[in-house]
């Protein structure tokens, strides 16, 4: 059912690598505020899906309305609908020949077409609230990967999207750096963000998600509220995965 | 003992008369200097014009052919660059300097320093394109990702994110072929075009002594190579000031 609240409405989904039917036939909506995370076993397809909505993989069927308007049409501007989605990388991703202002100013600046000061101003800003201002001037290569993570996040917040969504965030960091990255996801989260976040951390989604999505073999198999979700499974392979990752 | 030191002192005085006198004839008679001199003009004019040249094609050809490779779209374009390269890469650049001089431009009448220019310049662009794009592929495909996601497009991503850093990783490999292309341009003579090399070969021509012109044009070269991977060396350390 679509309503003003969907932001991303997802129909019938699929995605082949050659003879790898990685996704296929996934329904799912995305509604303002939702913090959806997905789950399920490697190889499952969560970051294939992930990667689907804005379009990084090229889906293979179906389609993805986001606010309303088809993205996988062949005439639509994916860079404009990408502008409005945030995303997090696995591996941080970001660009190690700027300095961390200038990784998050290059795209409002550029795209955007705010000034270097207005820009600056709101990066110096986010900086801040994820307790990295000293470092503005730094390069990437300075920082550590929870510190690099963080960044990668305020670097997709500068374009103010009204969806961020993680690939597994915390997969490459090392233990002692997971909460300081799952801490700014959390408040992110409370500020109002929708968010989409693939992950495996199943502290981070029974507190903080608003709905859990698993998946397995390119399907949803099992969708609820996190508490529902956790404590009382329906799907049997749901069952088996909590079990072992619990 | 003492005869054959003397013997050896009067030798070398002749030595060094003779030199002295086939110095002055080679250079100073007639200004002759000035076929060295006039010939250091047309190499280093024919040189920059090519670098500039090669640089355009072999940066539009590196940027068509990742496209291609990455995104599976412009399939004419990445075939034209295949034939170019191959046809470039596969032929001497004599035969490619004769072609463009006798054949291409057989009716027209032009410069020979731009027919020299564009022969070197299309040539130094096939190797330009390839050392480019190998540079655009050691970069982690994760930036594009990034890139991407953030909004840009393909053009845009390449310009602000990939191509700093993939130009950052391939200057020495394009230091490299700017000194080959600077050398290269010393068969120029074959179009009877008067650079370095020709000029120094015009005066063997007038007075017949070898030794001494083409011993001057050999360390001509030498000095500019030395001073073209200086220049390399210290571009590749100010670019790699943003490396901690």
């Amino acid at each position: 059912m679509i309503t003003d609240q969907t932001l991303i409405q997802v129909e019938q989904l699929e995605k082949s690598f050659g003879s790898l039917h990685a996704l296929q036939g996934i329904d799912l909506s995305i509604h303002k505020g939702d913090v959806l995370v997905i789950i399920g076993p490697s190889g499952s397809g969560k970051s294939t899906f992930l990667r689907c909505l804005n379009l990084l993989e090229m889906p293979t069927g179906g389609k993805i309305l986001f606010e309303g308007e088809d993205i996988t049409a062949p005439k639509a501007n994916i860079n404009l609908y990408r502008q409005k989605m945030g995303m997090v990388f696995q591996q941080f991703n970001l660009f190690p020949h700027m300095t961390i202002l200038k990784n998050m100013t290059l795209a409002p600046i550029r795209l955007l077409k705010r000034s270097k000061e207005e820009a600056e101003e709101k990066a110096m800003a986010l900086l801040k609230r994820v307790g990295l201002a000293e470092r503005a001037t730094a390069y990437p290569s300075q920082l550590s990967g929870g510190q690099k993570q963080r960044i990668a996040i305020v670097r997709a917040l500068c374009m103010d999207p009204d969806v961020m969504l993680f690939d597994e965030p915390t997969s490459a960091l090392d233990p002692e750096m997971v909460g300081e990255v799952l801490e700014v996801m959390r408040e992110l989260a409370l500020d109002g963000m929708t968010m989409a976040v693939v992950t495996h951390e199943m502290g981070f989604a029974r507190e903080v998600g608003t709905r859990v999505v698993f998946m397995d073999e390119g399907r949803i198999l099992e969708e609820a509220e996190p508490q529902r979700f956790f404590d009382a499974p329906q799907n049997q392979r749901t069952k088996d995965f909590l079990s072992k990752v619990l | 003992m003492a005869e054959w030191f003397h013997a050896c002192y009067v030798g070398l005085c002749q030595w060094s008369d003779t030199l002295r006198i086939k110095f002055i004839n080679d250079f100073i008679s007639d200004d002759r200097w000035r076929y060295l001199w006039n010939g250091l003009g047309v190499t280093l004019k024919v040189t920059l014009g090519a670098l500039i040249l090669g640089i355009i094609l072999g940066f539009l050809v590196a940027m068509i052919r990742s496209a291609h490779d990455t995104t599976g779209k412009m399939k004419i374009g990445n075939a034209i660059c295949r034939i170019y390269l191959t046809v470039i890469r596969g032929t001497p650049v004599v035969v490619q300097l004769l072609i463009i001089y006798f054949v291409v431009f057989a009716s027209v009448n032009i410069d020979k320093s731009i027919v020299a220019i564009i022969a070197f310049g299309i040539n130094s662009g096939a190797y330009v394109a390839e050392i480019v794009r190998s540079g655009i592929m050691s970069i982690d495909k994760g930036q594009m990702e990034a890139g991407r996601s953030l909004g840009f497009n393909y053009v845009q991503t390449m310009r602000f994110i990939i191509l700093p850093q993939a130009v950052k990783n391939v200057i020495p490999a394009l230091g490299n072929e700017f000194i080959v292309l600077l050398k290269e341009t010393s068969i120029s003579g074959y179009i009877a075009l008067q650079d370095l090399t020709k000029g120094g070969d015009i005066i063997r021509g007038r007075t017949f002594d070898a030794f001494l012109p083409l011993i001057a044009v050999a360390l001509i070269y030498l000095v500019l190579v030395m001073i073209l991977s200086k220049l390399v060396t210290t571009l590749e350390r100010r670019l790699r000031s943003s490396d901690h």
